[in-house]
């Protein structure tokens, strides 16, 4: 033991590899590593962290706009209000005179509600626009007219506030839009049991309105869906083709080259210029109408051809050679080979990065600003020329408005966006697999 | 031959290893052969026994020859000039342990004779043993050398010995015909010259692997026509006459 | 060079009708060649191995056979390559029906990622050999029988190739090559990527195969060349330095580059 320990600390140690010196050097190394991990998991925590909080802000503004305050009041349906002219045909109603029915209800329900101020007070616990509810009832159920039915309607942005939180009831009188007798009459409402929170269906079947108890996305995202097709449409077939063309066929020279800085510098362009070529080209040039989902389309088209065209290169090019050589060996033509092997292979990959694509398309607002597609438009678009909204400019519009019921029909809006994002991706993970199953 | 080295250093140590012992035991050989013959016209019964006791390292000499060559074969598979090395040095092995035992051979029978009379016709022993060490030397030198024209004329000189052989065969059989008592050294005689010519024959047969090692051919096709018969047809004549 | 005349006793030797027959063929990669003018003989029925080192052009050769270099945009070939006496440059001739011909196997197993059954029919396919299915099922099943992988996959026809072992999928691509009927198959180092067993089976193949087709053999392995071929030609930096029976090669080859190759002393 001695005459070991005794000479190891002066003489030279057996391998380079044991000794201190070689430990000391080890241990930094561990130590390295460590901190590097400590790192990576620090940024992952940052990104969940961020994450987390803006789902649990958007979830916490958002989730209340999927539910409404009702209101039941008894409203008697005189014919002769709604009907002056007697043709018992409801396409000839008077449409504003389904809000005096309301306003009528509301009086009866508070008899001794009689001055002027204090009325006007009354009409705002329930939605302006009740009307508009009423009148869609009886038009599916044209029978009712001249009965006394107890019907659930939409109370005001400020009546539903109030319930839902988003305005403090204990705030002093002049800080909300709900004064001291409103909250008293709702109050008694809630008491005789006619107040309710019922599921928003409006948001999923109306489209924009002025009034956000009358707000729905439905329009939107119609327009989204038909822009989205055109865009799939026309960006698909052409990134593929030019793909397959430059991958597969193009001689390589110094045009080709050329062409092929272009496409990447094209994918980096920022996306309010393809807007500029769309409104020159599309709308000054052709012609086409503002805000149609088509010119929409066609914008986002060429929007993500460079993405598509660039991650169907990349699909392609990691198709293995040897597979193409097979093919060539065993006397197929370049087409055949690209169309039986190549392109088959490539296809999971091609998905990928359309889906991708379409995805980065279907959030874009900037370019569809520039066309005209921030127009208030409150139906939903019949064609792929009419005027029309997408989600995200939705979002945009909604995010300007002044009243406290937009704010959370925004998150809402978000919400519903970030679901449509979810399934996309989802449908491209789900075909990738099928398809890599299949080869 | 080869303009560059193995990329493989160890084959080529192996090869070298190999041509070294087939050098070595063919120095022994022919230090075996003199030794013989000299035991036989000195009757020297000593030397008789030692060449017969170093057979012995021939033997040992053609195992480790033959277990490098096998090894060889098996683990490095040598191709062209390789294959021939290797073939060539187990065929030389195979020769030379046989001249090795002629030689053993001879001394064995030196001892008998050294207790027989002297015959007239042992005179004739040293010049043929002379001659096969002559054409060992040569065809082992031609190997170590890898010289073809050496072999060549080395095994061009198996006629002169087959000539000694002839008349010396022919001699002892007067011998033997004019007094039987004369048969039993004549008859030891007769087999130390045909060990001799046999021992000829296998330096040849060297001569040939040197010239099939470094041309890749085989020598008989260079071969005189004439020559062939000449050992084989005197034998069975002179037994019949 | 003077391979030609070293060649040509060697030549006289075969009784064979010459199958492929290159004449002064020259290879470019754009402004760099390749190849210096190969003049060889290929004899039908006959298993020629190339060898050479790295880079000596024997792949490059191997693919002006079935002009799979025309896929090399910068790759142009000088010279006459004849096969039974027609020029497969002569740009009359079509290269989908010379590859038909001219069948080839690649050093990496590349099955299509299909299944076995339609790895083989793809070629008699391609080229409209066949159209009912039972034509098809007879093709798969000589074809494999023939590439001796019959009874390893019979029963799971239709499952994918590349899930087969190595040596089965270069067997597979052999069926595949073999199910058009070719005259002439080229195989391009077809068992560096394989273990000793599944060596020793194509190696097998590859001589039974012999009695139908005509076969051209690029290998590194100069054992596979000494076991598999008939006559072996030895490339070196783009010249065809030497070809001759496989024998002779093996053991006295003539010139002295092909001496320091096969002996390992290539400098």
């Amino acid at each position: 033991m001695t005459e070991i320990a005794e000479p190891m600390p002066t003489a030279m140690p057996v391998s380079l590899h044991t000794g201190d010196a070689a430990t000391k050097r080890l241990k930094a190394r561990y130590a390295a590593e460590r901190r590097f991990r400590l790192y990576g998991i620090l940024a992952i925590l940052f990104a969940c962290s961020m994450l987390v909080i803006l789902l649990s802000t958007l979830l916490k503004e958002g989730t209340s706009a999927f539910f409404q305050t009702e209101v039941k009041l008894a409203v008697t349906i005189d014919a002769g209000t709604i009907d002056p002219q007697g043709t018992g045909n409801p396409a000839e109603w008077d449409r504003g005179a389904f809000q005096t029915l309301v306003t009528d209800a509301l009086y009866k329900a508070f008899p001794d509600v009689t001055g002027r101020t204090e009325k006007r007070d009354l009409r705002g616990l329930v939605s302006p626009v009740a009307g508009v509810r009423l009148g869609q009832m009886l038009d599916k159920n044209p029978a009712l007219v001249g009965q006394t039915i107890e019907v659930w309607l939409p109370a005001s942005d400020g009546i539903n506030q109030i319930v839902k939180g988003g305005i403090d009831r204990d705030l002093p009188e002049i800080e909300r839009p709900i004064n001291d007798k409103q909250l008293a009459w709702f109050d008694s409402l809630q008491q005789r049991g006619d107040v309710k929170s019922a599921f928003n269906t409006t948001f999923f079947t109306a489209s924009d309105s002025n009034y956000p108890e009358l707000a729905g996305l439905l329009g939107a995202a119609v327009g989204t869906l038909l822009t989205m097709l055109v865009t799939l449409a026309i960006s698909l077939p052409i990134g593929v083709a030019a793909a397959v063309y430059l991958e597969e066929f193009a001689p390589k020279n110094r045009f080709t080259e050329i062409i092929e800085v272009n496409i990447n510098n094209l994918a980096a362009v920022p996306s309010i210029v393809f807007g500029l070529l769309g409104l020159a080209v599309f709308l000054n040039f052709f012609g086409m109408p503002r805000s149609a989902p088509l010119v929409g389309g066609l914008v986002l088209g060429l929007l993500v051809l460079p993405t598509i065209i660039i991650a169907s290169r990349a699909a392609l090019k990691a198709v293995p050679p040897s597979i193409r050589e097979a093919a060539l060996g065993m006397g197929a033509s370049r087409l055949q080979t690209v169309m039986h092997h190549v392109l088959p292979l490539a296809m999971p990959g091609i998905m990928t990065g359309t889906i991708i694509g379409m995805a980065h398309a279907v959030g874009e607002t900037a370019p569809l600003l520039m066309i005209g597609m921030n127009a208030f438009v409150t139906s939903a678009p019949d064609s792929l020329l009419a005027s029309s909204s997408v989600l995200p400019v939705q979002i945009f519009i909604w995010a300007d408005k002044p009243e406290r019921g937009f704010v959370e029909l925004t998150s809402a809006a978000i919400l519903v966006l970030l679901a449509f994002l979810i399934l996309m991706n989802g449908a491209a993970i789900w075909l990738r697999k099928k398809f890599e199953r299949r080869w | 031959m080869s303009p560059t080295e193995h990329t493989v250093k160890s084959f080529e140590a192996e090869l070298q290893r190999l041509s070294n012992l087939i050098a070595q035991m063919g120095g022994v050989v022919e230090a075996q052969v003199e030794a013989a013959v000299q035991a036989v016209g000195r009757r020297d019964v000593e030397g008789a026994t030692k060449v017969m006791q170093g057979d012995v390292r021939l033997d040992e000499f053609e195992r480790q020859i033959e277990h490098d060559a096998i090894r060889m074969l098996a683990l490095r598979a040598p191709v062209g000039v390789d294959l021939r090395e290797v073939l060539a040095a187990l065929k030389i092995s195979a020769d030379l342990e046989r001249t090795g035992d002629y030689a053993a051979n001879i001394a064995k029978r030196s001892i008998a004779l050294a207790q027989l009379p002297v015959m007239r016709p042992a005179g004739t022993i040293p010049r043929m043993g002379r001659l096969v060490q002559e054409m060992l030397k040569d065809v082992l030198d031609a190997y170590i050398d890898r010289d073809v024209e050496k072999a060549v004329a080395a095994w061009h000189r198996d006629e002169e010995l087959d000539d000694l052989y002839t008349s010396l065969f022919r001699e002892v059989l007067t011998y033997m015909m004019e007094d039987p008592r004369n048969i039993t050294p004549c008859t030891h005689l007769l087999f130390i010259a045909k060990n001799l010519e046999r021992a000829g024959d296998h330096a040849t047969n060297i001569a040939e692997t040197v010239h099939f090692l470094v041309r890749g051919q085989p020598l008989t096709a260079e071969r005189p026509k004439g020559d062939k018969s000449s050992f084989t047809i005197i034998e069975p004549v002179e037994g019949e006459g | 060079m003077d391979s030609m005349t070293l060649n040509k006793p060697v030549q006289a030797a075969v009784t064979q009708p010459v199958k492929v027959s290159a004449r002064d063929v020259k290879v470019y990669y754009g402004a760099k060649r390749a190849l210096h003018g190969v003049n060889v003989d290929i004899y039908q029925n006959e298993v020629l191995a190339m060898i050479g080192p790295s880079g000596c052009g024997k792949s490059t050769f191997l693919r002006t056979l079935n002009r799979m270099n025309d896929t090399i945009d910068i790759c142009r070939v000088e010279g006459k390559i004849l096969l039974d006496g027609e020029d497969i440059y002569d740009p009359k001739l079509d290269v989908v029906q010379l590859r038909a011909r001219v069948g080839m196997v690649f050093q990496k197993p590349n099955p299509f990622p299909k299944s076995i059954y339609e790895n083989v029919i793809y070629g008699p396919k391609l080229h409209g050999l066949a159209t009912r299915k039972d034509e098809f099922d007879a093709i798969v099943e000589t074809s494999l029988k023939r590439a001796g992988l019959w009874n390893e996959v019979k029963d799971r026809l239709h499952e994918p190739g590349t899930g087969l072992s190595g040596g089965q999928q270069q067997r597979l691509c052999i069926a595949r090559a073999v199910a058009v009927s070719p005259e002439v198959i080229l195989m391009d180092e077809p068992c560096s990527a394989l273990d000793p067993i599944a060596t020793a089976h194509i190696e097998e193949l590859i001589d039974e195969l012999r009695e139908s087709f005509t076969i051209a053999i690029v290998t590194h392995n100069m054992q596979q060349a000494a076991r598999v071929s008939q006559r072996t030609a030895f490339f070196h930096l783009g010249d065809l330095v030497e070809v001759g029976d496989t024998e002779e090669i093996f053991t006295n080859p003539r010139d002295e580059r092909t001496q320091g190759y096969i002996t390992g002393r290539y400098g």
